[in-house]
């Protein structure tokens, strides 16, 4: 008898997985064959145009995500009550990537093919950035990525308004060794980012008289570090540099001050670590360690200090601001000038007005760079402070060119 | 030497979060043959207690105590309800409580994503667990030491009830011999029932010691439900002795292997090594061979 229902029960089952299978199969082919023109896709006709914001709302980066969704809303807030672009409303269609890299694919075909999206804003991890380019690139639909990646990349449909290496890494690691921290411990998540940073830090160390003295990678998520935390604290390093990702960054510093090590006995430089995340970590985890950014919510200007208002104002008057979240809120207000001086929503034509667009944004001023459609960022160090909030302790005193491949350094040139 | 030692100590903690966690499935799983996939969603509720508590009590150091009984019962009962509601219908069908609590599961990660959020939270460890005592140059960071305390306690007073008290030895009856259980005078149904809620409470109360190590989220659970039968299916299933000694062999591997290779690594050769030990020994390290089940 129970042979029987089981038998059924798998009939049943098969014939719903093959029709299942069958769908998704035209879903496919569709989404093939509208991609021909150049953004073809994109419904410009009404009175509002659609843009998709692509972030982790849940799961174990939705921690960081969630922030950068929030500043992409608020600066389609603004752009709309300055009256929109080219007469037309912007409206969000927001999609959540679960953390999980495969979905994020799905749902960027989602928001090009079904909701017709004229850009979409999103992606925190590389994974997710790598995951998706192939979906931007087959539909020639625009990305803006704004957080700070490892470079080596560039794609004629992707503009990325975070940090290149040469805005981040680099000075971070010129930082450390004009501070004579030269042995360094490598601690990361195990995927793209983390495992291309070290190698460049790697190069780097070799030709400017630091030493690597160890790397260790956790899988994305992990909260198991006692052993990692061991062999940092033996390694006898001055510094480590972290590159983990989401909140194994709880786990690894909770275990680290378990260990007795302090950001006097042993600093920690983080690439990371923003003001939400030291608000989630826990102050008295994090105080005296060194990040490295563009942006910080103590950094001066009336730019700054109208978008913190601005952001208290929506979300909330506890709730800080970090890199990350301004790369976000100025990728949308830079899309916004590109499309203006472009004077269409055509993929292309907004690309080649891309050289040269400017905006007073919350870092100081930053200028698109058209050849590698990255921007010139000033580079920052750092220092959690008890507050929370992170001060200045040093900057690049200007933006820097963005240089995604390392060309302008001769250290670099086997990468 | 001391690096020895510091990995001893460090394999020995991972193995009493993973006996933690095994703790109750070795009592559902193991005595009662019941495939739970939700028990990952009693930790995480355990969790989540501390969190809600920790709020209104303000104190790290009181609401942990407090989070650890009102962990087990809220736990507990959740594991109580879903006995009554769909697991004792399926008590002849094991597979079938595979899926069934699959399915429970996933709910109960969405219901938790609904009410406490999608992004991880984080409590307050008290500041006499943040700390960390050096014994011989070995750094024995405070809260591991709790977590192996409690998890110790937690193993005995599971001992005990087992082996001594009325309500173990009907446990005991109603696993060797459902019917001539039965026929004594035992209320079974009842005794599943109580097997439950002790199994679910003790997952509640590894969740609140799992806050001390990280953040808290909808798949926290989920990340320790594999460990969790692996632990109680090498050990020999449904032996108390067996989850205990697997628990740590598996922590001290894991460890050792983490610092002469990578983690990932080390979590590929654990598995592999566990894959051919049951090989090796299909039935586990221990297996039931007399009448008495403890």
């Amino acid at each position: 008898m129970s042979g029987l229902i089981t038998r059924r029960g798998l009939l049943t089952g098969i014939s719903a997985l093959g029709v299942g299978a069958a769908l998704t199969a035209c879903g496919a082919k569709t989404g093939g064959d509208t991609s021909k023109a150049a953004g073809a896709q994109a419904d410009t006709s009404g009175d509002t145009v659609k843009v998709g914001l692509l972030n982790s709302l849940s799961g174990t980066m939705a921690i960081s995500e969630v922030t950068v969704h929030n500043a992409l809303l608020l600066a389609v807030k603004e752009i709309n009550a300055a009256g929109g672009v080219l007469g037309k409303k912007l409206r969000p269609v927001s999609q959540d990537g679960a953390s999980d890299w495969p979905t994020f694919a799905e749902k960027a075909q989602a928001l090009i093919t079904d909701s017709k999206v004229v850009a979409t804003f999103g992606c925190w991890t590389s994974a997710s950035r790598k995951a998706v380019k192939p979906v931007f690139e087959r539909n020639k639909s625009l990305l803006f990525y704004p957080v700070q990646y490892e470079g080596l990349e560039q794609s004629p449909y992707i503009f990325y308004s975070g940090a290149t290496t040469n805005q981040q890494i680099v000075p971070a690691l010129d930082y450390l060794k004009k501070q004579g921290l030269t042995r360094l411990y490598l601690v990361g998540s195990d995927y793209v980012f983390p495992r291309t940073a070290n190698r460049i830090i790697k190069t780097y160390a070799k030709a400017n008289g630091m030493e690597v003295l160890g790397e260790d990678y956790a899988p994305l998520g992990s909260t198991e570090f006692a052993t990692i935390v061991n062999k940092v604290k033996g390694a006898g390093a001055d510094a480590v540099f972290n590159t983990l990702n989401g909140d194994s960054n709880v786990a690894f510093f909770k275990e680290y001050k378990s260990a007795g090590l302090t950001a006097k006995k042993l600093p920690v430089l983080s690439v990371s670590i923003a003001e939400e995340e030291v608000k989630s970590i826990g102050t008295q985890y994090l105080e005296g360690q060194l990040t490295a950014w563009n942006y910080y919510q103590t950094t001066p200007g009336a730019a700054n200090e109208k978008f913190v208002a601005a952001y208290r104002a929506a979300y909330g008057k506890d709730k800080p601001t970090s890199d990350p979240m301004e790369a976000a809120y100025i990728s949308v207000h830079l899309w916004k000038a590109m499309v203006e001086k472009a004077g269409s929503f055509d993929v292309e034509k907004v690309k080649a007005a891309s050289d040269g667009i400017e905006f007073d944004a919350p870092e100081g001023k930053v200028t698109v760079d058209g050849a590698t459609q990255h921007v010139h960022k000033t580079a920052r160090i750092g220092r959690i402070t008890a507050s929370g909030l992170i001060e200045e302790v040093w900057n690049s005193g200007g933006p820097i060119k963005p240089d995604p491949y390392l060309k302008g350094y001769d250290w670099a040139a086997d990468l | 030497m001391t690096v020895i030692l510091n990995q001893s100590f460090t394999g020995v903690s991972i193995g009493a979060v993973l006996l933690l966690i095994a703790l109750g499935l070795t009592l559902t799983f193991g005595q009662m043959g019941v495939i739970n996939m939700a028990h990952g969603e009693f930790i995480m509720a355990g969790a989540y207690t501390t969190y809600v508590l920790q709020k209104p009590i303000g104190d790290a150091g009181l609401s942990l105590l407090v989070a650890l009984p009102t962990a087990f019962l809220v736990a507990g009962a959740m594991g109580a309800l879903l006995e009554w509601l769909l697991i004792r219908r399926l008590y002849t069908r094991p597979l079938d409580t595979l899926l069934v609590t699959w399915g429970v599961s996933l709910m109960l990660q969405q219901l938790a994503r609904d009410v406490f959020g999608a992004p991880n939270v984080q409590t307050t460890a008290p500041d006499l667990l943040t700390g960390s005592v050096t014994v011989a140059g070995v750094n024995l960071a405070n809260s591991r030491l709790f977590i192996l305390g409690f998890a110790l306690l937690c193993v005995c007073g599971l001992a005990m009830v087992l082996r001594a008290t009325p309500l173990g030895r009907r446990i005991r009856a109603v696993v060797q011999n459902r019917d001539l259980a039965e026929v004594s005078g035992i209320a079974t149904g009842r005794v599943d029932r109580t097997t439950f809620f002790i199994g679910s409470g003790l997952a509640g109360m590894a969740g609140v010691a799992l806050t001390l190590i990280g953040p808290i989220g909808p798949t926290t659970g989920t990340n320790y439900i594999v460990d969790a039968f692996l632990v109680v299916v090498v050990g020999g299933i449904g032996r108390l002795r067996g989850a205990v000694i697997t628990a740590f062999v598996l922590g001290l591997l894991q460890s050792v292997l983490e610092y002469s290779t990578t983690v990932s690594v080390a979590k590929v050769v654990v598995l592999v090594g566990i894959v051919a030990f049951l090989q090796w020994r299909p039935q586990g390290l221990y297996t039931v061979r007399t009448r008495s089940l403890v």
